[in-house]
């Protein structure tokens, strides 16, 4: 923080143009080809997104503090799951760090003017927009009740709600996916600065490589799998349905050939931003740049055969679980290799304590915590007995908001006087991060027990035994909602009257902090030519000491 | 003071007593599952403990202490980065071979078990005993007896997960899953639906019975009377007029269907197949896709004339088939 201050005394006004101030107007926005720019639209509709999938949650835990029930229908509370679990994998989770992060920053740590294709980032907002749309547009006329995952045949044939609007809206938000990804690799592939050499990139550009890799190459897997669904509730063709003479496992089999890789879309950029806030706030290199880099690659292939770890109780072969059991396994070490890595990056550094190092630290333990429980699940035995629990619901929350969101709450913290050249009161920003950690670890450890206990996943009512931990879960997403309350109250504190930050308030390394903030819309004055490697901090030079 | 602080003890003691900390183990792979499941849990509570006490060691030992402090260069270690990929790989290969090794050992049912059939449809559990009783939501067994069951559903997909055995498996429709399990514990256990299947998904719940074998015998004779199963499939084989083509000896229009079950059969493809439930059903209502080498396909299908209770009796009774040509050698 101090530095944060310094730099305001130094650098106290910009020349003035910079990419929010150069043109005015509703229009401006709406039709921006700025990468910058369309980072805020997708930021503006992912916090609405978020806040929706989240008032869902709420209700859920709030039917959950009784065993009857205390609130909700149980068609009401099976709609509740099942559109907190679309909204926030597919319209948060997904976009959430590769759209405004990486939308923001690729171009500015790459040394660039913009992306490769700024018209198609334009278009896969509104393509994503369209997709929400029509998401929305099936929670307002009845709901979906077939949970995110969408099994057949309860789906194509049993189902009597909004299945086809819901899926619809995955299906064409899959398309602002593939445009995004298309666009970010032919960007670090041909837009990089002078000088900036494959392994001179930030590791959140390799992340967001790999995560580009399994957008393009996963995501119309989902697509054709939507499809198939569709022709089969639509035009009855027998594809998943026995009745009809499908397949009931095959839907599952395409739909985790997908969905596997996409938790590691989830998470791979998260994985990324991490890199960076803990190189920042320890002053140092990172620890194994090349196993960082490598492992992120590692992560992004192996997800691709992994799938058949969901379905180990759906009667599929001895063998078949045999072999999807060890490469589970597999893709577990280069995420280990992570954490490790980062781990020793604190070595010897100079560390403080900003907002975002403690999501980063947060970060750490909550995803070595989601990542080995995922062994439980991995090791055949004990995933007969915690499949369909809410073990497997704590696993993977410790994973995609243990990990994704505290990583996309860090990110957002650290970058966020570059995006709106302004500070926010870093006290309170410290108080929320607490806050979220504690909330977080009373909501869904509590979970890890009932699922080991015994207790089903989507069961709006349950037996009795189960209610303290339920109530303790209750109590503690009440205040992760205020976790969460907080930063949009300061944020919109800071977007309006905060101090004005400088070009880099935390002295980090990084072309992003070598230009204003906010950054002009052309990005640099002059295109850097990039001398150095990543996170090339000053060291003490012991001889001159 | 002290008062409130022992007051603020015994709350947390209440408390703690209040939260249950492990399901019953009621069958005889549990304590197996258990064992594994505790020592992932210590695994797990080791390395969370190491990571945290680093990362807290390092927060405080190398806390910024002056704004322009600069850090001495730490080089990266080759040493290092092997050694925290090949320990991690040799504590999941432990993992790998305890967990498969033991989900091998009990993927076979042992050739004594008795056999149960399930029925899972929107929203609730039918059970037949191969006896003849049948259940909704409720399975009676005896202790210390091996319990295979045979599942299909009439519907969605559906879960039977019973915690205190530590088995679970889906329910498809249009095949047949199986589990088995050996109760340990003579009690009450929960039964329920763990693939999410419709508005009362959560209803689709029940509860298991452990029996000592002579309360169990006494179940099944003051239960409802109702034939065995096989004998029940008999009548329907008879009433179809099944065995006017399906002659015992082997000289009629289609193959004899005594002693079949369990062995190979020789396809018209050349394909050699194991007749199992499965194959059976897919006989009955798809004929012409299972052609047994040496027989014209003249036989018409089945489909939908048959309930899915009805498709199980006739399997039940071409499995007795087998079970008497063994008796009568």
């Amino acid at each position: 923080m101090s530095t944060a201050i310094a730099d305001v005394h130094e650098a106290p006004a910009e020349s003035g143009v910079n990419y929010l101030n150069a043109t005015y107007g509703v229009k401006s926005w709406l039709l921006t080809l700025d990468h910058k720019r369309i980072a805020l639209l997708y930021l503006g509709t992912i916090t609405l997104t978020f806040v929706v999938g989240g008032l869902a949650a709420v209700l859920m835990r709030l039917n959950l503090l009784e065993p009857q029930g205390a609130l909700v229908e149980p068609d009401t509370y099976n709609k509740l799951f099942s559109i907190h679990g679309i909204i926030m994998v597919f319209f948060f989770l997904v976009p959430s760090i590769p759209a405004t992060l990486g939308n923001f920053l690729i171009p500015l740590m790459i040394g660039a003017r913009d992306v490769a294709f700024p018209k198609l980032n334009l278009m896969s907002w509104y393509v994503f927009v369209t997709g929400a749309a029509c998401v929305m547009y099936a929670v307002m006329t009845g709901g979906v009740d077939t949970g995110w995952t969408f099994y057949t045949p309860y789906s194509s044939s049993y189902a009597h709600t909004q299945v086809i609007a819901a899926a619809l809206g995955i299906f064409i938000a899959g398309f602002s996916s593939i445009l995004t990804g298309l666009n970010f690799l032919v960007t670090i592939h041909k837009m990089r600065a002078p000088g900036m050499t494959w392994f001179r990139l930030p590791l959140f550009i390799w992340a967001m490589y790999a995560t580009s890799l399994i957008f393009v190459l996963g995501t119309p897997v989902i697509a054709v799998t939507i499809l198939l669904l569709g022709a089969e509730r639509l035009l009855h063709v027998g594809i998943f349905d026995p009745a009809i003479g499908g397949d009931p496992l095959l839907f599952q089999h395409l739909f985790w050939f997908y969905s596997h890789p996409a938790v590691y879309i989830m998470i791979l950029p998260g994985m990324g931003v991490i890199s960076e806030l803990i190189t920042a706030f320890s002053r140092k290199k990172i620890f194994g740049y090349s196993f960082v880099a490598f492992s992120s690659l590692g992560i992004a292939i192996i997800s691709f055969v992994v799938w058949g770890h969901h379905m180990f109780v759906t009667g599929q072969s001895l063998y078949a679980g045999l072999v999807f059991s060890v490469l589970s396994f597999v893709v577990a070490i280069p995420s280990a290799v992570k954490v490790f890595n980062w781990t020793a990056t604190l070595y010897k550094g100079s560390i403080s304590y900003e907002a975002p190092m403690l999501y980063a630290l947060g970060f750490i333990g909550l995803f070595t915590m989601g990542g080995l429980t995922g062994l439980f699940l991995a090791s055949l035995a004990t995933d007969v007995h915690l499949n369909g629990t809410y073990f497997i619901v704590a696993h993977f929350h410790y994973i995609m908001v243990g990990g994704a969101v505290m990583a996309y709450l860090g990110g957002i913290h650290y970058w966020w006087p570059k995006i709106t050249g302004r500070l926010y009161p870093d006290l309170w920003a410290r108080f929320a991060a607490l806050i979220i950690f504690i909330g977080f670890n009373l909501t869904f450890f509590p979970q890890f027990m009932l699922g080991y206990l015994g207790m089903p996943r989507r069961y709006g009512i349950y037996p009795a035994e189960f209610q303290v931990l339920n109530v303790m879960s209750s109590a503690g997403a009440s205040i992760l909602a205020v976790g969460y309350v907080i930063p949009l109250i300061y944020f919109y504190w800071s977007w309006n009257y905060g101090p004005p930050a400088g070009p880099n308030p935390w002295g980090a390394t990084g072309l992003e902090w070598t230009t204003a903030s906010p950054p002009p819309t052309e990005n640099f004055e002059h295109i850097p030519i990039v001398t150095e490697d990543a996170y090339n901090y000053p060291t003490a030079d012991v001889a001159s000491e | 003071m002290m008062g409130l602080i022992q007051l603020g003890w015994s709350g947390m003691a209440v408390l703690a007593a209040m939260i249950p900390m492990q399901p019953p183990a009621a069958s005889t792979i549990a304590g197996e599952v258990d064992q594994l499941y505790y020592l992932l849990t210590g695994i797990t509570l080791f390395f969370t403990v190491l990571i945290f006490s680093i990362i807290f060691y390092f927060m405080v030992k190398y806390r910024r202490r002056s704004p322009d402090e600069k850090p001495p260069e730490v080089h990266s270690s080759l040493v290092l980065e092997l050694a925290w990929t090949i320990i991690p790989s040799l504590i999941c290969v432990v993992i790998f071979v305890w967990s498969s090794s033991l989900y091998i050992r009990n993927s076979k049912p042992p050739a004594t078990s008795t056999e149960i059939f399930v029925i899972g449809k929107q929203w609730m559990w039918h059970l037949q005993h191969t006896e003849g009783p049948r259940e909704i939501n409720e399975l009676h067994v005896p202790v210390g007896v091996p319990v295979k069951l045979t599942m299909t559903s009439q519907d969605v997909i559906h879960g039977f997960y019973i915690p205190s055995f530590r088995i679970k498996k889906d329910v498809l429709p249009g095949r047949y899953t199986s589990i088995w399990f050996e109760a340990t514990e003579e009690g009450t256990y929960h039964l329920f639906c763990t693939e999410f299947c419709g508005t009362n998904h959560t209803e689709m719940i029940g509860w298991v019975y452990v029996m000592s074998p002579t309360d169990y015998s006494a179940w099944l004779a003051g239960s409802e009377r109702s034939e065995p199963m096989a004998q029940q499939g008999e009548r329907i084989f008879n009433h179809y007029t099944c065995g006017y083509c399906h002659v015992a000896d082997g000289t009629g229009r289609g193959p004899s269907l005594v002693g079949i079950f369990g062995k190979p059969e020789k396809l018209s493809t050349g394909e050699m197949k194991m007749v199992d439930e499965g194959l059976i059903r897919q006989a009955l209502l798809q004929p012409n896709s299972v052609p047994v080498a040496g027989f014209a396909p003249i036989m018409p299908t089945f489909q939908g004339q048959f309930t899915e209770e009805q498709i199980l009796q006739l399997i039940a009774y071409v499995k007795s088939l087998g079970l008497q040509e063994r008796a009568n050698k």
